[in-house]
């Protein structure tokens, strides 16, 4: 069988609320906003999984979670079976070799004051895998396969120098020199033109199939993960709804906040008019989240039981788990 | 040879119009300060050359007038007062720079460390710089001028210390901004030490904006030895000190000796002017957001 890279075991991150003097002498009890609230899920070593939600869902949250940026409240992740939380400062430090993170933002993610070439290069050197000749030539290697050419001119550029594009192969070839296992790309695509978006998520599978990697995808946009995922979770204040190959989430999709994310894709064609269900209003506030359902007060299909008990994610046959009263 | 010069002259030339339209009138200032500290600088070294006496020798009679011989006329010592204007520089000059470079070599790391590990080191340290912050500056040199001794170094000491919060604060709030940074973050997940992400990630992003505080730094530290020394508490005479010279020559602005007070006055006023014009010029031009607002 398929053995898992990521076990995410009960993970929750809870962030207290920073409150004035006053109102803490005044409040009694503290606030937590609840960013992920008690998820399970893994990853099959050499998919594409991908996780889904509004903004303020806690998906950016689970992916700093999986990589040991901050650290949960409860819960234990397992990578290759090695729990990640029991790891010493330097052994993660090492560690980290095996997973690598490409950020949303590429105009942010790049060191201003550092040429490209030494960034991306830069891992290397940490973890003191070659010399500095050495880099040089890994450097060069790596950008002409993201397809950063010609790499010996850019390597000696700034990052301000650089188009969007260009940077987002930069900080994928950062990710990629360390050879990792794992790379979490927290919306990758989404800062970048459209035009340059078909290119990079392809050079991303590209590289998936050269370097036999895993990827945790993280994004809002549902018509992207269709053409990519493996499998996909879709997040709601903290809480996973819906998880399930990729096949039965889209064409079977049970949970109605599923329904309606996916009723809002744009689909290519002029004559299909669909019934679009927007949930209501906004997404509530994590703080305080409504009680039992939490997706209850936009729920086009609330029942009674909605407000009261809390659905469990239930699996509805061929590991399509969902969590919703109406199933 | 010749050609080449002009060639390099010509290029110059290009460049300085290029950049003039480029930044505008901030170019101008900056442009001017430099002239400005660049001559004063220039006189600094070549001063045997340029100056016709020995500052502190006796040569004409007391108290005259600005003429031929002497340039801005002479004291109430008989000493030449251009020449003990051009020595000046040098005392002046080299109590501001070795004051910034203190104060900003003990306040640009404490900030650093103090923004970076945060907590019970960063809440102590800060209390302790806005302390002194909090302090008259000019008092407080006083008392460290007046505890330490004369000197040209034992100044600076006393100059820099006032000065430290300044740069402790500066680059301990770009480094608790560049901190939240994505490749802060990205270096992070590399596996960089602590130390690699300080010193390679957030140091050179923090140091671009010290620049401009070191050279308005420096006019201010020209201002503090000027009045330390009016006070009596800057270099013993006789070496020829501006403030000093402003202190003396006090006394005999009544008798209508106004030239020995007033050349010394004029230097100080532009070589303060000169470096804060670097200093808000290259502001302007390095962080344009300011003049957005």
């Amino acid at each position: 069988m398929t053995n898992n890279l990521i076990e995410v075991k009960n993970l929750k991150k809870y962030y207290q609320v920073q409150k004035g003097f006053v109102e803490t002498l005044l409040a009694r009890k503290i606030d937590f906003i609840k960013a992920v609230d008690k998820i399970s899920f893994n990853i099959r070593k050499g998919e594409v999984f991908g996780l889904a939600g509004e903004s303020g869902s806690g998906k950016t949250t689970t992916g700093r979670l999986i990589l040991g940026l901050t650290e949960p409240t409860e819960g234990k992740i397992f990578f290759d079976n090695i729990d990640i939380s029991s790891l010493s400062p330097s052994e993660m430090r090492s560690f980290r070799k095996k997973m690598q993170i490409i950020f949303q933002d590429p105009y942010a993610s790049l060191n201003p004051r550092m040429k490209v070439g030494d960034s991306i290069g830069h891992s290397l050197l940490i973890h003191k895998i070659c010399n500095e000749a050495e880099k040089r030539e890994l450097v060069l290697d790596i950008m002409t396969k993201v397809g950063l050419t010609p790499s010996k001119i850019l390597c000696e550029k700034y990052p301000h120098q650089l188009s969007g594009g260009q940077r987002q192969r930069a900080v994928i070839a950062r990710a990629l020199i360390l050879q990792p296992e794992l790379i979490v790309a927290d919306e990758p695509i989404a800062m970048a033109d459209v035009s340059v978006r078909a290119t990079i998520l392809k050079l991303m599978m590209d590289l998936k199939n050269e370097f036999n990697l895993t990827y945790l995808f993280i994004t809002h946009d549902l018509a992207t993960t269709k053409y990519i995922c493996d499998r996909i979770a879709i997040m709601y204040l903290g809480k996973i709804f819906e998880m399930g190959t990729i096949y039965d989430v889209y064409s079977n999709p049970k949970h109605p906040y599923t329904i309606a994310l996916l009723s809002a894709v744009p689909v290519p064609d002029p004559k299909a008019r669909r019934k679009h269900l927007i949930p209501r209003g906004e997404i509530p506030s994590p703080i305080n989240p409504p009680p039992g359902c939490r997706f209850h007060p936009r729920c086009p299909k609330v029942m009674d039981i909605c407000s009261k008990k809390e659905p469990e994610l239930i699996d509805t046959g061929n590991k399509h788990l969902v969590a919703c009263h109406l199933k | 040879m010749k050609k080449e010069d002009k060639f390099f002259s010509h290029r110059l030339f290009g460049w300085f119009i290029k950049s003039a339209k480029w930044y505008g009138s901030e170019f101008y200032i900056t442009t001017t300060g430099s002239v400005i500290i660049l001559v004063i600088i220039l006189i600094t070294i070549f001063a045997p050359i340029i100056a016709p006496y020995n500052p502190i020798k006796f040569v004409g009679n007391t108290f005259s007038p600005p003429n031929s011989d002497f340039y801005m006329g002479t004291d109430n010592l008989g000493r030449d007062v251009f020449s003990r204007v051009i020595y000046g520089a040098r005392v002046v000059l080299s109590i501001a720079f070795l004051s910034s470079i203190f104060s900003a070599l003990v306040g640009i790391p404490l900030g650093l460390l103090s923004g970076f590990i945060g907590g019970k080191i960063d809440r102590i340290l800060s209390l302790v710089m806005d302390s002194i912050y909090s302090f008259p500056g000019l008092i407080l040199a006083i008392a460290m001028a007046a505890l330490l001794g004369p000197g040209v170094i034992n100044i600076s000491i006393a100059i820099a210390f006032v000065y430290i919060p300044t740069y402790f604060r500066m680059s301990r709030g770009h480094t608790l901004s560049i901190k939240e940074e994505l490749y802060v973050e990205a270096a992070k997940s590399l596996g960089a030490k602590s130390s690699t992400i300080l010193i390679k990630y957030i140091f050179p992003n923090v140091i671009q904006s010290i620049v401009v505080v070191f050279s308005l730094n420096i006019a201010d530290a020209i201002l503090t030895a000027a009045g330390l020394s009016f006070l009596g508490l800057g270099i013993p005479p006789p070496t020829p000190d501006w403030g000093m010279d402003l202190s003396q020559g006090r006394a005999f602005l009544p008798s209508g000796s106004w030239w020995i007070i007033t050349f010394p006055g004029i230097m100080i006023s532009l070589t303060t002017l000169g470096f804060s014009m670097i200093g808000e010029g290259l502001n302007e031009i390095l962080n344009p957001k300011i003049t957005e607002r």
